[in-house]
């Protein structure tokens, strides 16, 4: 029986081409646009929440800052950072010794420009960026050949380099060539050489969130970097980082309360703050949630309207067919095979609607992602809610159509003209 | 007194439609009450073929449809093959009319993109009957009424007279008790009716079934074997027709 209904669904869809095309037109469009914007939603928020991974989730930024700066006046008054503002070596071993097991390293950076290579004629362009052992170890590094900065580089403000395999590979052709070789540089106007010890495997970054590029990274050792720019070793900002289970919400707080009633009580206008990636990555994902929410619930609104064109076509159709109910009761139809009849007519011409929305939809939406360079991923459980709610819809807007045919009078359905 | 008793029973069986001071009454205890069956008694013997005939507004609808288990009597009793109709309710009636009543009407009535086929097995459909054997029977009707040939056209690529044949043959799945024939010709030619005339005639003959043909013409009732005539809602006249053996 239900077999039977949902072929002559088929068949009435089939007889009323052009009418039952632009009755679904309205699912269709709803139910595309859904799909597109989750399509596009999920693929960015993946993307997103790599590049966090990139960045690293079980960091917590901290940094030094001024008191006065969220206050209301509009001008805050600073004073100069004085030696004992900033943060020291001796803060970081006490936080290391006193979270031992929840921070697994200190890492500083230290961004010191960008520079020129010149080579062969050529002028390549490259950041140097000051490290030390942990800040190294964030990056990720994998070596492809010589090695990595040493403890005696760091403590000796040696003048060694680590050069990206690209680098690597345009100035002498492979990183096993590179090293050992002297490479000069200007930075900022300045004249400096450094020697290669080691080339480290080039990644192309699989989104451009990524603040770090590292095509033309050069890692230095921390104090070296400091000392080529004349600057005296002081720092006011560095990351921690947790061990991966580490609730770095949690930890982040902790170490600021730790730092600060330590080392800043007594300070008059400085102390430590920090922020945890994880809140920003959670922020972030909050943001484009409530965007897809918003855009959805538009769409939305197109899938109603796309119902009623159901509900309106099915009241037409039974008005139309009142002589085929009529004859369906006369050969012993009950009013509930009729409603059956007509509700799965309904659910038959919303699912086909849908199905074609979720068609329609997951091509516009990996489309999309890849004209904006995410990596297209299918909303699998928007596409099954989608499926749902068409036949949903179906039950919804065919019920009040087929209790009109379930009801008529045999007699008169018979009669009709 | 056990002979009178036995009388009674097989009457009682013989007859197949049994209607006994049939009231029917529109809009009951309002202001516009319309009365148009006015006590109509009708007994008909199985195997029969009847004819009702009556002008237009002498209530030949209206009883046709009490008959039909299309609708139920304000007043009265009915009983057909031995099961009450007067006081069924909706989904009874539905189930009455599928097991009990094979209809055939003026305008064909066939259901447009379905097969003659599939027309056919509807009845079975809704009688629940297996695929396979709603398809062996459908065919064998279709068989029996010369369309077997045609059994997957659409109705609207039939002639009228192939319609009604298909008609007849959906009318026939089930089995029915009688079949009720509702101005069966009167979309027709005549030499077409003619035609669909005969095979009623053959299959009352052939296979012994029970016919009640409405008509307003006097021609075709004549061949029957009774005439019904209904007037004003009473039953006039009735007379033996040449059909009678």
């Amino acid at each position: 029986m239900l077999k039977d209904n949902i072929l002559m669904a088929f068949a009435e869809l089939r007889a009323n081409k052009l009418r039952s095309l632009l009755t679904m037109l309205g699912i269709v469009i709803g139910i595309a646009s859904v799909i597109a914007i989750m399509t596009v939603g999920e693929s960015l928020n993946k993307s997103m929440s790599e590049a966090f991974n990139d960045m690293g989730a079980n960091n917590i930024e901290f940094y030094v800052t001024n008191r006065n700066i969220e206050s209301d006046e509009e001008i805050v008054e600073f004073r100069e950072m004085k030696d004992y503002d900033f943060v020291s070596d001796e803060i970081f071993e006490d936080i290391c010794t006193n979270f031992k097991g929840r921070v697994k390293g200190i890492a500083v950076q230290r961004d010191i420009g960008s520079g020129k290579i010149g080579r062969s004629g050529k002028d390549l362009s490259i950041n140097i960026v000051g490290v030390n052992s942990a800040a190294e170890s964030l990056n990720k590094l994998t070596f492809l050949a010589g090695r990595d900065l040493s403890k005696r580089d760091y403590e000796d403000k040696t003048r060694v380099v680590v050069i990206s395999s690209k680098l690597a590979d345009k100035l002498y052709g492979s990183p096993a060539k590179a090293v050992g070789q002297q490479i000069e540089c200007t930075l900022e106007g300045k004249y400096c050489e450094y020697v290669i010890v080691g080339v480290y495997e080039h990644k192309e970054s699989a989104n451009d969130f990524s603040i770090t590029k590292s095509a033309t990274n050069c890692y230095i050792p921390i104090k070296t970097a400091y000392s080529q720019i004349n600057e005296e070793y002081q720092i006011d900002s560095f990351q921690v980082i947790a061990t991966p289970e580490e609730d770095t919400l949690q930890l982040c707080v902790e170490i600021k309360d730790y730092v600060n009633n330590k080392y800043y009580k007594d300070n008059d206008a400085y102390y430590l703050d920090g922020y945890s990636n994880q809140d920003v990555i959670k922020e972030t994902t909050d943001m484009l949630n409530n965007i897809k929410l918003a855009l959805s619930a538009i769409a939305a609104i197109s899938l109603l309207v796309g119902g009623i064109g159901v509900m309106n076509i099915m009241v037409v159709s039974i008005t139309e067919r009142t002589r085929e109910i009529g004859t369906r009761k006369a050969l012993g139809a009950t009013n509930f095979s009729i409603r059956l009849q007509f509700i799965t007519e309904s659910i038959v011409m919303c699912l086909v609607g849908g199905t074609i929305g979720v068609m329609i939809g997951v091509a516009i939406g990996l489309e999309a992602s890849k004209a904006l360079k995410f990596p297209g991923i299918l909303p699998v459980k928007w596409i099954l809610i989608s499926v749902v709610f068409s036949a949903a819809f179906g039950i919804f807007f065919g019920l009040y159509p087929a209790g009109k045919a379930a009801k008529m009078n045999p007699i008169d359905a018979l009669r009709y003209e | 007194m056990k002979d009178k008793k036995n009388f009674l029973n097989n009457a009682a069986s013989s007859e197949i439609i049994d209607l006994s001071g049939i009231y029917k009454r529109y809009f009951e205890n309002r202001e516009n009450e319309l009365e148009v069956l006015h006590g109509v008694d009708l007994k008909v013997k199985r195997g029969e073929f009847i004819s009702i005939v009556g002008a237009s507004g002498s209530g030949k609808s209206t009883l046709m449809n009490i008959i039909g288990a299309l609708d139920r009597p304000s007043e009265g009793s009915y009983t057909l093959d031995g099961r009450d109709i007067a006081g069924a309710n909706d989904t009874e009636l539905s189930h009455i009319r599928n097991a009990l009543i094979g209809f055939v009407f003026q305008t064909y009535n066939l259901i447009p993109r379905m097969s003659a086929l599939r027309n056919v097995e509807l009845p079975l459909c809704y009688a629940g009957v297996k695929h396979e054997e709603r398809r062996r029977k459908a065919v064998e009707m279709l068989g029996l009424v010369d369309m077997k040939d045609r059994m997957e056209h659409n109705p609207d690529e039939l002639s009228g007279g192939q319609k009604q044949r298909v008609a007849i043959a959906r009318a026939l799945v089930n089995d029915p008790a009688i079949i009720l024939a509702d101005e069966p010709t009167g979309a027709l030619d005549s030499a077409t009716g003619r035609m669909i005339m005969d095979l009623f005639h053959s299959l009352h003959e052939e296979r012994g079934i029970t016919i009640v043909l409405i008509t307003h013409s006097p021609e075709l009732a004549e061949e029957t074997d009774r005439v019904i005539t209904l007037s004003d809602g009473l039953i006039i006249g009735e007379r033996k027709g040449r059909g009678h053996a």
